[in-house]
């Protein structure tokens, strides 16, 4: 018996590729968007895991560091690391920012780590270039796609930094690359006013008769002194000693220590079903038309593949074909264009995904399931 | 000729899905799960590291002049300004005296009455002599007269208590004039004390220096012990720096640094520790030290200069040593990936000092000549597919 669909095929091989190919493109761009989808909860899942925290302790009542502001005092963590099952306790902070080098800026997120040494908390995972930081100031180890090369000069609000490193994969929930600069500039750079606002900001206090008093000499100078210091962090990342919980070490913080704390899976929740929620219905919602289009798409190609060779069906019917064969014919071509399609769309999907903004993950379950959802 | 036809149509066909077959298979297989992580890797090695300390700090000046009046009091005059340079014992402004002058000019009235008075005592003193001599005299002739008879003894009686009476005058003349004289000195005395305190409300450069601030200005009330002039021996120099506890062993005094300023941030100057301070900041948690300069910068920095101040440690005894980025923590652990047979395997490491370009000593779980993976282009997992890179990439990253 001869193959009814191969022989079509063959009949007009240059059209039934062309549309095989169109088909791919639409594909392509659908499993992007999963991919964009899939990309997001990983950013999230990422910030998460290259944390290196098990927990997150952050100011009493918020949700921070990440989805909400949080500030505490820096010394916390000395009574945080005193708790039974904390096996190290660092301070951090966050602060999403624009870094400019030369003319050009960056949106960045500039994360405070303490310059402890690799494999503290906070510290990027790994490297692709350069090295970790090793002084307490002007050092900054970036992600790679901020764009800046090794010995770059980075400015941070008052203070230039050499870049020393670089890391991969090291972004915010926002997807901006992360900048990680030693605490100390970081908590300057978040907590410092300018430079006018510090100006005006004695000028003030010096305007103020109730601190420039005359009779009480060194008054003024201990007040400006006062506003001055920064001694806020965003949250303390906490690892914990193997063998216990963190549920139950982070019930005992939150008790003891009147602050908030959040799990792994709790932060993940906040992250993902807070953080991206918005955006990731957005993606989700243009997933679902997009599916639906290209339904309706290789409905209609299937259709219009169909009513071309309305004669050819016809004359086979003459002759006794049975409706099975033909219907067979119909399904195996829509079957090869589906297959055409899904190669075409996975191998586009793949050798684009670099250039997108954000990154995009392409699961081969996401893969698999367009596939069969195709074949469907 | 048909059947020819057709297999050239699936020669066509095939042409196009064959190589379109072949890089869907390369694209699954170079990215997603599938994919080989590129890597650098190193050969661990024994050396020598000399850790570095590095701390920021302000340039400050090592004595600091604040000059206020003892006395509260309005400024009358200040004859300097920021900047001035001033000689030990100038004159650098003053205090209003009010009524002092107008109480010392009455004070050296005072002393001139004293001396009158003095004058007058004396005087007294010589009459009562005077006075004494003649009546010893007379009571001497009337004991002679006595003793011829010619004269009764009641008279020679009277004179004797006239020479008496004439000898206490001379006593207390003696002791009016030593009380005159001790006036005299008191008031003296009080006008020596004005003086000084006259001279107390001028404000005075106890050393040369150069002049930093002018707190206040004529005609401004002062308190006792405000700060009207501020001055500094530009000479002593030294750079208040702060290092952050972490990295602080090893730090003592008499270590050779290198100074940057702010202002100058391509040019290192010469120093040395010349001091650590006992006391370390507790909220800060950083140690503290003054950093010497070697010569001092000419011009003079400005004080309160941000500085930046590396100390070079000796080199410690030589362990195996990796790069810091070849330490990574997995599962709460930190050690290295290692490459044994082509494969991955991580090693627990204790990791010691650290120099400035990012070498870190490994103290056990790592001997030298096993081979360590540096960087990666993402995390590593017990058997992870790696593609090892070439190790010199000059700062390229992967």
């Amino acid at each position: 018996m001869i193959s009814l669909a191969g022989r079509d095929i063959l009949h007009g091989w240059g059209r039934f590729l062309l549309t095989g190919v169109g088909l791919g493109l639409l594909i392509g761009v659908t499993l992007s968007m999963a991919g964009i989808y899939r990309g997001m909860v990983e950013d999230a899942d990422v910030l998460l895991k290259n944390s290196g925290a098990d927990l997150w302790v952050v100011q009493q009542g918020t949700l921070g560091p990440y989805a909400e502001p949080s500030s505490m005092y820096e010394d916390t963590y000395k009574g945080i690391t005193g708790m039974q099952g904390v096996a190290l306790a660092a301070n951090i902070t966050y602060l999403t920012m624009q870094v400019r080098e030369g003319i050009r800026d960056v949106r960045a997120m500039v994360v405070g780590v303490v310059p402890g040494g690799p494999g503290e908390p906070g510290q990027p995972g790994y490297l692709i270039a350069g090295r970790h930081i090793t002084a307490s100031h002007y050092e900054a180890v970036a992600d790679v796609k901020a764009g800046f090369a090794l010995g770059d000069s980075i400015t941070i609000r008052r203070n230039r930094f050499r870049i020393v490193g670089l890391s991969r994969r090291m972004v915010s929930s926002g997807g901006d690359p992360m900048v990680f600069i030693p605490l100390k500039d970081a908590q300057e750079a978040q907590f410092l006013k300018d430079n006018d606002a510090l100006l005006q900001q004695r000028r003030r206090i010096t305007d103020n008769p109730l601190f420039n008093r005359p009779g009480v000499p060194g008054l003024l100078e201990a007040v400006i002194a006062s506003q001055t210091t920064n001694l806020y962090v965003n949250a303390v990342l906490v690892q914990l000693k193997p063998g216990y919980r963190p549920e139950v070490v982070a019930k005992n913080i939150h008790r003891w220590k009147q602050l908030q704390v959040y799990t792994q899976p709790q932060m993940r929740s906040i992250l993902v079903d807070k953080l991206i929620a918005t955006s990731a219905k957005q993606i989700g919602m243009f997933l679902v038309i997009l599916s639906i289009v290209s339904a309706a798409i290789v409905a209609f190609i299937i259709y219009t593949m169909t009513m071309a060779k309305i004669r050819e069906i016809a004359v086979l019917k003459l002759i006794g074909t049975k409706n099975r064969v033909i219907a067979s014919m119909i399904m195996q071509q829509a079957l090869g264009l589906g297959a055409i399609g899904f190669v075409v769309g996975k191998i586009i999907a793949t050798l684009w995904a670099p250039y997108f903004p954000r990154y995009v993950l392409l699961e081969p379950g996401d893969a698999a399931r367009g596939f069969i959802a195709i074949g469907g | 000729m048909k059947f020819r036809t057709i297999n050239k149509k699936v020669l066509r066909l095939l042409a196009v899905l064959v190589p379109l077959f072949l890089l869907f298979v390369y694209v699954a297989l170079q990215s997603g799960p599938l994919a080989p992580v590129p890597v650098t890797v190193t050969v661990v090695e024994k050396k020598q590291i000399s850790p570095v300390l590095f701390g920021i700090g302000s340039l400050e000046a090592r004595y600091t002049y604040r000059i206020g009046s003892v006395a509260s009091g309005r400024i009358k005059t200040l004859n300097v300004d920021g900047g001035d340079v001033v000689h030990a014992g100038q004159v650098l402004g003053e205090i209003d005296p009010v009524d002092l002058d107008e109480h010392l000019s009455a004070q050296l009235s005072g002393i001139k009455r004293s001396e009158a008075t003095i004058m007058t005592t004396e005087a007294l003193l010589h009459e009562a002599r005077a006075k004494k001599e003649f009546a010893v005299g007379q009571a001497k002739r009337y004991e002679l007269l006595q003793q011829a008879r010619a004269a009764s003894a009641e008279s020679v009686e009277a004179k004797h208590q006239e020479a008496a009476i004439a000898s206490a005058s001379v006593s207390a003349a003696k002791a009016g004039v030593n009380a005159a004289r001790q006036e005299l000195a008191s008031l003296k005395a009080d006008y020596q004390g004005m003086v000084k305190q006259r001279h107390n409300l001028k404000l005075i450069a106890p050393v040369d220096g150069l002049v930093t601030s002018r707190a206040a200005e004529p005609g401004n009330t002062v308190l006792a012990g405000q700060t009207v002039i501020e001055m500094i021996n530009p000479k002593y120099l030294w750079v208040d720096v702060r290092f952050d506890q972490l990295q602080t062993a090893g730090l003592k005094a008499g270590l050779s640094a290198q100074i940057t300023l702010r202002s100058q941030s391509n040019r290192t100057f010469a120093g040395s520790i010349q001091r650590v301070e006992p006391l370390a900041d507790r909220i800060t948690e950083e140690t503290l030290a003054k950093v010497v300069f070697t010569a001092l910068p000419v011009p003079i920095p400005p004080v309160g200069e941000l500085c930046e101040v590396t100390v070079l440690l000796s080199a410690l005894p030589a362990v195996p040593v990796v790069p810091n980025a070849s330490i990574h923590r997995v599962d709460g652990l930190i050690g290295v990936w290692t490459i044994e047979d082509s494969k991955l395997h991580f090693l627990t490491v204790q990791t010691g000092a650290t120099d400035r370009t990012g070498n870190i000593q490994v103290l056990s779980g790592l001997k030298s000549g096993a081979t360590v993976v540096v960087y990666s282009k993402s995390a590593l997992h017990a058997g992870s597919r790696i593609k090892i890179l070439k190790n010199n990439r000059k700062g390229i990253p992967l």
